[in-house]
């Protein structure tokens, strides 16, 4: 009987070594699969008892900050000022995780990023808890604010983006309508649940979402500016004339009307001047100068814009904006005016604006200025990075005046009185067909930048489905006094 | 065996045959080595009783002293039971389960701390810490251990009594199953419960041991009728069909465990014990074949009916995929993540966080030590086992009784069978039956069954290492397949 008890001995170790083997794969192999899986409330616990970093903006105001308490969870984030920094502060929920930069500067802020590791050793020496790091912004606090009042005086849907041409530091993020991030943050999981209830309702306007990076809109003529971008690089100047019809029908059409704004004519001629168009903002132009440049060069264009790119970090993820397909001449010529498939995020379009700002220059966009060490000391500081040359600096500075050739014929309020401004505005049409467009608001576009000779700051301001002002909204009305009044508040006083 | 005929002195031939110590001494009874290594176990767990305590920030009470003397008192008096009734049991058995034991009650402890002012799963707050409650039960185990060892001189004894021990053991084993449920709970899920007053316990844990001994007694004694070969089928030579009756009778007793009392576990460990005790007595790899084949056929046909049975696939395929489906993959999931988080060292004891994990006191507290103790403690643990449970091995291959080989072997491949069945289903490897870690997990029929369990390896054990008292009359021994007539015959 030997020989078999000797071969269960075998079988013994065989489903001792398997386990073994198991083990192996559970806690060492493929463990961060489920460590860091969400359902694994141990690691959200760990970071709760770890001190969380602080985030600041450009001045030192902490907008997330920390404060002890007596219950399991032993730090509860505090939002300063919650709502006007909602949607990039992001929040730190027990229940619902992590958003904004709480989730992309986790490790930072909770103290487990490979920066921080020496002081993480000397923590764990000197048997002091651990703390995180800081995380600095590049927002203006006071612009933050004028453009969160802004927006929400009127109640409006809508985004604000600034950014310091320059650099691409962003100077200002806003999305509305914004909500409390206090309320998730709370260590009382029925406060947390009655907010993510009521922030996650069909009927909510979706506050969670950051427009500004995850809002794809049509930019509308606002875009107009990329494409006399494509025909100043396309050898063209500003005075390089197109047809000046109130109404054309689309190419390789016999009825489909390409419309003015309200069919009205571009000037008293046949043709008008691409400065003229662009300050009066004519479709039938644009159409037919997308038509000339074609598809390859306008996509070219854009992508030198920033378009296009799908992995663009501020370090919050960013939307892809595109031009869409462009499947024939028609859809190039409904392109040339920001609609069809043409979508962009209202950071992409702050992005055109400070491009030109900048002499033709692209910087990349950022918002952390610098990350520091649990004792203030700073770990790493964002330098400016240009990624690409959009425009010769002479055709930036063409596009430029024509864009204060627009801002002239812009009508709106607020209207800074000293200080010279470049801009474009869109109205941009919602829905596919022209019947549905036709009742449907028009979201409201400015983009800008100034002052225009030197240019310290580029916005680009979005208001959905026409603000306030309806079916009769422009992005002269409606946006173009948010972005100035945001302009001044940077510019003035300071 | 190891024959070296150098019969010289006042030792007899006989004990040179049995042990491989030089004649004329005494084989060395290694009392000293289990005494030490006793200490060394104590050592252990008293250390890993002072981080839980360190960890958990509380100052070393009173009651700590009390777990910590309670556990060295008991297994001192253990040592001694052995030392004066199992002179030359194998050594390590004893240190092996007293650092088990010790470990178990430690975790069930630092469990008890987790859960101190935590609502429970029914939403009240009665704390009811069960590790004092653990201690008692292994006083009661261990002299029930102690008994066994004293009353039961000569593990052969026991041959005599198959049949009764085989019947107890089935009506045991079935009773929760068939009787009411006021006297026969369904606790999560399983019936596998008698509760008596204040009292419940688990019949089928004692049904195990007592069933082995049966089929032990039983397979010795039949021996011969099931090595006849019946057909030649693909190279194995099969069992005649009228010889299959006994394993045809085990496989409809798994069978009626799996769905009369739903326990997956024990319905495998039981069919798993009963093929290896056919395989070492008939030496015979055709049974082990046969015997896989009915078990899956059965387990197949119970899949496609029972609902319990899908439902412990499908969380073993993707537990976390069903995290939120009712009876899904909650727990398999909690346990996994704790295991993860703990990683290779462990998150330390009294760090982790195990009121995380279901069940943690007792089918789950393996995933409580990999989660503290990380992949180095749960790798010790079963190492532990495996030592355990090949040293009993090493008993049942050096005893020279049929009977004793077959029933050490028996119970040595239960332990690990056991230890294979719940710690696979603790890391997924195999999915989920509730039933519990020997020795580790929180519950007194568990622990008195494998007590029991553990003084029959070291009978089995001390008899394969005892010098032979009387020389047996020479010249001749009778074959070895007669051996057993001579062994189950009842004495004048």
């Amino acid at each position: 009987m030997n020989t078999p008890l000797r071969r269960v001995g075998m079988a013994m170790m065989v489903m001792i070594v398997l386990l073994l083997g198991n083990a192996t794969w559970v806690q060492v192999i493929n463990a961060d699969e489920w460590r860091k899986n969400s359902l694994n409330r141990r690691v959200l616990l760990d970071e709760y008892a770890r001190k969380r970093g602080l985030i600041t903006v450009a001045d030192g105001t902490v907008i997330a900050d920390v404060k002890e308490t007596t219950d399991r969870l032993r730090y509860l984030r505090v939002y300063n000022n919650g709502p006007v920094y909602a949607q990039v502060a992001g929040y730190l929920s027990v229940t619902y995780g992590t958003s904004g930069m709480e989730r992309v500067e986790n490790d930072l802020l909770n103290g487990s990023d490979d920066r921080l590791l020496a002081r993480r050793v000397s923590a764990l020496i000197t048997g002091r808890d651990p703390v995180g790091g800081n995380v600095q912004l590049t927002l203006d606090a006071k612009v933050q604010q004028v453009a969160y009042d802004q927006l929400t005086a009127k109640g409006f849907t809508g985004s604000v983006v600034a950014m310091k041409p320059g650099t691409g530091e962003i100077l200002a993020m806003v999305s509305t309508p914004s909500y409390d991030p206090n309320r998730l943050a709370s260590h009382d999981s029925n406060e947390q649940q009655a907010a993510w209830k009521a922030l996650t309702a069909p009927d909510n306007g979706n506050p969670l979402i950051n427009r500004a990076t995850q809002g794809l809109y049509p930019p509308g003529s606002t875009y107009k500016v990329v494409v006399a971008a494509a025909a100043l690089a396309d050898g063209k100047n500003k005075d390089a004339q197109y047809t000046a019809a109130g109404t054309i029908n689309l190419p390789g059409t016999s009825n489909a009307p390409f419309p003015n704004f309200n069919g009205q004519p571009c000037g008293p001629g046949q043709t008008v001047s691409m400065e003229t168009a662009l300050a009066k903002s004519c479709n039938t132009a644009f159409g037919e100068m997308a038509g000339q440049v074609g598809k390859s060069k306008l996509t070219t264009q854009s992508n030198k814009f920033g378009f296009n790119n799908d992995d663009l970090r501020v370090p919050l993820a960013v939307e892809t904006s595109s031009l869409g397909a462009i499947p024939d001449e028609a859809a190039l010529y409904q392109s040339g005016i920001g609609q069809r498939d043409v979508r962009v995020t209202p950071l992409q379009n702050a992005m055109v604006a400070a491009t030109i700002a900048n002499g033709g220059k692209r910087m990349q966009p950022y918002l952390v200025s610098k990350i520091l060490g649990p004792d203030l000391k700073s770990i790493e500081d964002t330098k400016p990075d240009d990624v690409d040359t959009a425009m010769s600096s002479a055709n930036a500075g063409v596009l430029r005046d024509m864009m204060i050739q627009s801002e002239v014929n812009t009508g709106g309020e607020g209207r800074l009185s000293n200080i010279q401004v470049a801009s474009k505005t869109g109205t941009a049409e919602v829905g596919g067909s022209s019947e549905e467009s036709r009742n449907k608001a028009p979201h409201a576009w400015y983009i800008a930048f100034a002052p225009a000779q030197k240019p310290e700051i580029a916005i680009a301001v979005i208001v959905e489905n026409g603000g306030d002002r309806g079916l009769g909204a422009t992005g002269g009305k409606v946006a173009a006094p948010i972005g100035r009044a945001v302009m001044n508040a940077y510019l003035v006083g300071r | 065996m190891k024959g070296s005929p150098v019969p010289t002195g006042e030792g007899s031939p006989g004990a040179s045959v049995a042990t491989s110590t030089s004649p004329g001494l005494r084989p060395p009874t290694r009392r000293g080595t289990e005494l030490v290594m006793l200490a060394f176990a104590a050592g252990i767990v008293t250390l890993a009783l002072i981080l839980v305590e360190l960890n958990q920030e509380r100052s070393l009470s009173l009651r700590i002293l009390w777990l910590g003397l309670a556990y060295l008192g008991l297994f001192a008096c253990a040592h001694l039971a052995v030392r004066r009734w199992a002179p030359y049991a194998d050594p390590a058995i004893l240190p092996c389960v007293a650092l088990l034991n010790g470990l178990g009650l430690v975790v069930i402890h630092r469990i008890d701390l987790a859960l101190e002012g935590a609502p429970s799963a029914d939403g009240t707050t009665v704390w009811d810490p069960v590790a004092f409650k653990q201690v008692i039960w292994t006083a009661i185990g261990l002299v029930l251990f102690a008994a066994t060892l004293k009353f039961l001189s000569d593990h052969r004894t026991l041959a005599r009594f198959g049949y009764t021990f085989g019947l107890i053991g089935l009506v045991a084993l079935m009773l929760p199953g068939v009787l009411p449920g006021f006297i026969a709970p369904e606790i999560n899920g399983a019936k596998i419960w008698l509760r008596i007053g204040p009292l419940s316990i688990q019949p089928g844990e004692f049904a195990k041991v007592l069933l082995m001994v049966f089929f032990a007694a039983f397979l010795v004694s039949k021996r011969d009728l099931f090595t006849i070969a019946g057909r030649r089928f693909l190279g194995m030579d099969l069992p005649r069909a009228r010889d299959l009756g006994p394993l045809f009778a085990a496989w409809g007793v798994a069978v009626a465990v799996m769905v009369l009392q739903k326990d997956l576990g024990s319905s495998l460990l039981f069919f798993g014990i009963v093929l290896v005790l056919l395989y070492v007595a008939t030496e015979r790899a055709a049974w082990v074949v046969l015997g896989i084949g009915l078990f899956s056929g059965g387990a197949i046909i119970a899949w496609k009916l029972f609902t319990h049975v899908q439902q412990r696939v499908a969380n073993w395929q993707d537990p976390i995929g069903r995290y939120d489906v009712f009876g899904g993959g909650y727990q398999i999931s909690q346990s996994l993540f704790g295991l993860a988080t703990g990683g290779i060292g462990g998150a330390g004891l009294g760090a982790g966080r195990p009121e995380m994990i279901p069940e943690r006191n007792t089918d789950f507290i393996a995933a409580v030590i990999g989660e503290e103790l990380g992949f180095v403690g749960l790798a010790a643990v079963l190492l532990i086992y495996m030592v355990l449970a090949l040293r009993g091995l090493r008993g049942a291959i050096s005893v020279r009784d049929s009977f004793g080989k077959l029933l050490g072997g028996g119970l040595a491949f239960a332990l690990c069978f056991q230890v294979f069945i719940i710690v696979g289903g603790v890391t997924n490897l195999i999915p989920m039956t509730g039933i519990t870690a020997p020795f580790l997990s929180y519950g007194g029929s568990s622990l008195l069954a494998n007590y029991i369990l553990i003084a029959l390896l070291l009978r089995i054990s001390a008899a394969a290492r005892a010098p032979q008292k009387a020389p047996k009359p020479k010249p001749q021994q009778p074959a070895i397949a007669d051996q057993h007539t001579v062994m189950v015959e009842r004495p004048k």
